[in-house]
């Protein structure tokens, strides 16, 4: 692996993605707008959900915000990363220019995980950092270095299961040929990260934590900010996101051995 | 004489679009499934007790979320999606030849595409009934036949949305991202996540003006036999469809007069 190679490369996708990107010019102002009134409708959901108790599962709407802030800011992250490149897996082996990427010099999961960018996500991360900050004051958080360490390996190793799991998802297209619709349903999963875990039932706890581990997602990173959470629980999150990304490469190296090409 | 040509034409495009989605079940399968957002949101309706402050039984408020599913599954509408790929390939053009609207044909797509679906959305009601045992019930024919009614207006009002938004094509080339802004109050303002009757009461002087709490709040509480305006519902919904037929009809003269054809 030579890191400098790739950070070229990377600055490379870059550039063309993003030249590409902004000939759509009025499409990422729609994407803002659509971002923006994405948050009003979740905190206005929220709101509902408080206007007449003080407490969901255990926590208070100023609590719940910052859930709210950590989901926006990882749903930005999935808009300009994951899923412009993960949803183009399905397009490669359908038309069978996996071929091509197979045939570079480059290591094919970096390619197929990074060649695209959305900017329109930056809103969303940008947005989530402001509504972070803002639930920083209200709860009168302080600011520590260890605070800030913690929060940053939470939050990265959200990132990282989010990342494994998207593209676990796409690499089943080897077999399926189309997942379009399994992409749905884990969005449909994810969008349960917006709320506290506590507040379901205990089975869907289990279910949330153990076969699809949302839970790990954003509780336990808004837990650091509350310093409500424990060692063992970020120490659990930080082996969780190695397993899912370790068994992720170790997928996808198996999936490619069962691709053949579509094309010729 | 006409209208027979009419009815044989509707008949076979039926036929031929129920055969090819009938090749996909699994990704219809997985479709119904990614609609069980509800049910989460029923769960913490429930587990954290939300429902006493809007006088709603758990009884009642999981049969309105239920049905919220089942409108769900049969008014969902993707023809913009479905436009903008056949426009930027190019299959726009041999349609508009054709003596037939293309829009029939989306429509035609839509219908069998519910009746695909219909089942596993039986399969899913059942599971649903395992676990919620006493939330069975059996609605009244009567009332049975106006919530279909009213499902299937709901349907033609979001279809009717879509192909405006799918005819902005013709000028922009990328309607799918106007479409996601238009999902948003579809999303929040629907009833899909909270019935209307939670919303604030600022929310709601106001809230049955615009067409969003006819798509699923309405048919689902009537279906659900929870309290409801039904003449007021049922006359909203066809006053809307009303108001955008003609706005579709206009549009889309204006679009075909601006068409330049694509792709080959």
């Amino acid at each position: 692996m030579n890191l400098s190679k790739y950070l070229n490369v990377y600055k490379k996708f870059l550039h063309t993605s993003l030249a590409s990107e902004l000939e759509y010019k009025t499409n990422i102002l729609v994407d803002l707008i659509t971002a923006i009134l994405s948050l009003i409708g979740s905190i206005f959901l929220l709101s509902i959900f408080f206007q007449n108790n003080g407490y969901i599962g255990g926590w208070k709407f100023e609590q719940a915000l910052i859930i709210q802030g950590i989901y926006t800011i990882l749903n930005g992250i999935t808009n300009t990363w994951f899923n412009p490149n993960l949803t183009e897996i399905v397009k490669h082996i359908r038309e069978g220019t996996l071929d091509f990427v197979l045939l570079k010099p480059i290591d094919s999961q970096f390619f197929i995980s990074l060649k695209k960018i959305n900017p329109s996500g930056f809103l969303e991360i940008i947005l989530g950092f402001f509504l972070l900050l803002f639930c920083i004051r209200i709860n009168q958080i302080n600011l520590s270095l260890s605070f800030l360490t913690l929060s940053v390996i939470t939050i990265s190793c959200s990132i990282c299961i989010l990342y494994s799991l998207w593209f676990f998802i796409s690499t089943t297209t080897i077999w399926f040929v189309k997942t379009w619709n399994a992409i749905e349903v884990l969005r449909s999963f994810l969008y349960i990260g917006r709320f506290p875990l506590n507040s379901f039932s205990f089975s869907l706890r289990v279910f949330f934590s153990i076969f699809i581990p949302i839970a790990f997602i954003t509780t336990i990173p808004s837990e650091v900010f509350l310093g409500l959470s424990q060692l063992w629980k970020i120490l659990l999150e930080v082996i969780v996101a190695s397993v899912f990304l370790i068994t992720s490469r170790k997928f996808w190296l198996f999936a490619l051995k069962f691709y053949s090409s579509a094309s010729s | 004489m006409i209208f027979n040509l009419i009815n044989r034409k509707i008949f076979t495009l039926l036929k031929v679009q129920y055969s090819n989605m009938l090749e996909y079940r699994v990704e219809i399968a997985l479709w119904a499934v990614s609609g069980i957002i509800p049910f989460f949101m029923l769960n913490i309706w429930t587990n954290n007790n939300l429902n006493e402050s809007i006088n709603i039984s758990d009884v009642m408020l999981s049969r309105y979320f239920l049905c919220a599913f089942f409108v769900r599954q049969f008014s969902v509408v993707w023809v913009v999606f479905s436009f903008e790929e056949d426009s930027l390939l190019g299959k726009v053009s041999p349609y508009l030849i054709q003596p037939l609207n293309p829009f029939f044909r989306y429509f035609a797509q839509h219908l069998a595409e519910q009746i695909t679906r219909f089942p596993f959305a039986l399969i899913i009601a059942f599971f649903f009934f395992i676990f919620n045992p006493e939330s069975i019930w059996i609605p009244n024919l009567g009332i049975l036949f106006l919530s279909i009614v009213s499902t299937f207006l709901s349907f033609l009002i979001q279809f009717l949305i879509q192909s405006i938004v799918a005819c902005l094509c013709f000028w922009t080339e990328k309607a799918s991202s106007i479409e996601r802004l238009l999902f948003i109050p579809t999303l929040f303002l629907s009833g899909l996540l909270a019935p209307v009757v939670s919303f604030p009461a600022e929310v709601k002087s106001w809230i049955y003006l615009t067409p969003f709490p006819y798509l699923i709040d309405f048919p689902a509480n009537l279906m659900s036999g929870n309290e409801t305006n039904i003449s007021r519902g049922l006359s909203m919904q066809i006053l809307w469809i009303f108001l955008l037929f003609p706005l579709f009809k206009r549009i889309w003269f204006e679009g075909t007069k601006k068409y330049t054809a694509m792709g080959s």
